[in-house]
């Protein structure tokens, strides 16, 4: 496992998103407030680009005709066939036992503490790492 | 810390890649002015003034968005150049038909197409059009890709003359339905379509959806999208069983029917019920000289997409299925650009032997269309 930078924090605004590619994955990278979170950008069910999916809330219904809605922007749809996952565990909602798309863990770090050769930062900078 | 930082996306697979045929692809119009080189001025002025009207109860036909963009769209399917999905033939290219290796692909437009239309002449100039523009628009820019004859169902009469115009032009592979049709598709009003597409030598293809102006259940009006998708596979059964029990396939011995989008898993049960029934009321249906099992297997191809997904997944339960439709019969659709896509690599069971997944994916669809 290695920390991987992989973009600026203020090239993705909150609510946004970016594909990147850690050593030939793709992964797709969501903000949430000050939260990254990072999945591999295949459904687990037929391999649609997560990237390109919806951002919605999670609804829940505790009893028929009552329903609640939380955590607004926290679960991906997928963009063809509607599997909904949890951008914080990667599980399916439906069925979180048995299916998910692999997740990643991130952090964010200040560019000047980390040696970076390559990708293109200044030093201040505060950049996001996906470990893979 | 060890930091390293992205490399290159990985390299697209490399082309030689097993041949693929698709039943559905939907391609569609940048815009209705798409249509009107191919509309007599009498009939574009008609559609500009007065719309289309259908044998429904929504204004727009359906009740929309179902949960993804405009007519349920993959999102990912809008082309960067701005349009549609299906309506930019470089950007289907990029995303679908070269990615994938498509060797053939049948198109199924749905709308505007005059479908359901009610006026029956504005209903056949407005099939005429859309088939020539799917001549002209596509296959002569993608020869891979082949039409469907798109007709004014709900007038059998004028849907055979446009069938017989069409007769022997390779541009065309099949003759159009949507499933919701006026009255059950076997009854005696439709039967000038079959006898076009006999005498044409097309096979029949019947697309889900449509504008019987009736409830989309025979119990009524669903409260919920996702019943209206489950819902395929009971109006399917109802269609092939009037086809069956009217003894369509029985006057039209050349008749070829594909099913499109209605999933198949109800098949077998359905056949087998129709074999129990029919065994015990022959002297209502004297016309039925043989058990419908065999006319369905003689006569009638299913299309993969939906595929029914047993949960667990347990292969074993699906594949027999196949099994008893005939590893002959199944052919491979994506529905692209639509939500519910089947991605070729993955949607046909691997557990399948070598030689049944190949014909799954081309060689039943070459054999019926006479792909070369």
């Amino acid at each position: 496992m290695a920390k991987h930078v992989v973009a600026r924090v203020g090239e993705i605004p909150d609510g946004g998103r970016k594909l990147v590619v850690v050593k030939g994955r793709p992964i797709a990278l969501f903000r949430q407030g000050e939260e990254f979170f990072a999945i591999a950008n295949r459904c687990p069910h037929l391999g649609g680009p997560l990237i390109e999916g919806t951002r919605v809330a999670l609804v829940t219904s505790s009893c028929p005709g009552r329903y609640e809605t939380s955590r607004a922007g926290e679960i991906l749809r997928c963009p063809w066939h509607a599997w909904e996952f949890d951008l914080r565990t990667g599980r399916s909602v439906t069925d979180p036992a048995r299916f998910g798309a692999r997740r990643f863990p991130t952090e964010v770090a200040e560019a000047k503490a980390l040696s970076v050769e390559t990708f293109p930062v200044s030093v201040a900078d505060r950049v996001v790492l996906v470990e893979l | 810390m060890t930091v390293t930082t992205p490399g290159p996306a990985p390299a697209a697979p490399a082309a030689s890649r097993p041949a693929l045929c698709d039943i559905d692809i939907h391609p569609r119009l940048k815009s209705p002015a798409d249509l009107r080189p191919y509309l007599p001025q009498r009939w574009w002025d008609y559609w500009q003034s007065y719309g289309l009207r259908r044998r429904h109860g929504y204004v727009k036909g359906h009740p929309y968005p179902k949960a993804h963009p405009v007519d349920g769209m993959r999102r990912d399917a809008f082309p960067p150049g701005g349009g549609m999905p299906g309506s930019d033939l470089a950007f289907m290219r990029a995303q679908y038909l070269d990615r994938y290796g498509l060797t053939h692909g049948v198109m199924n437009v749905l709308s505007p197409t005059g479908a359901g239309e009610l006026n029956a002449e504005f209903s056949a100039a407005m099939a005429a059009a859309a088939n020539e523009w799917q001549k002209h628009a596509w296959v002569a820019q993608e020869p891979r890709l082949k039409a469907s004859v798109c007709v004014p169902y709900e007038a059998p009469e004028l849907a055979a003359a446009e069938i017989r115009r069409r007769a022997g032009d390779a541009d065309f592979v099949q003759v159009l339905l949507l499933s919701r049709t006026a009255e059950a598709l076997g009854r005696r009003r439709y039967w000038p379509i079959f006898e076009a597409a006999q005498d044409a030598d097309l096979p029949v293809g019947v697309h889900v959806f449509g504008y019987s102006g009736y409830a989309s259940t025979n119990t009524g009006w669903a409260s919920f999208y996702v019943e209206e998708m489950a819902e395929h596979g009971t109006s399917c059964s109802a269609l092939v069983t009037s086809l069956v029990f009217e003894g369509v396939f029985l006057r039209f011995p050349r008749l070829r029917l594909v099913l499109i989008e209605a999933g198949f898993a109800w098949l077998p049960p359905l056949a087998w019920r129709l074999d129990r029934i029919w065994a015990r009321h022959r002297d209502e249906l004297a016309h039925v000289t043989e058990p419908p099992s065999e006319t369905i297997r003689r006569h009638i191809w299913i299309t993969t997409q939906p595929m029914e997904e047993p949960d667990p997944p347990e292969p074993r339960h699906l594949t027999e299925v196949m099994e008893w439709i005939g590893p002959d019969r199944i052919m491979f659709a994506s529905d692209y650009p639509h939500w519910d896509f089947d991605d070729p690599d993955l949607v046909i069971p691997a557990t399948l032997d070598a030689a049944t997944r190949h014909a799954i994916r081309a060689g039943n669809a070459m054999a019926l269309y006479r792909f070369g």
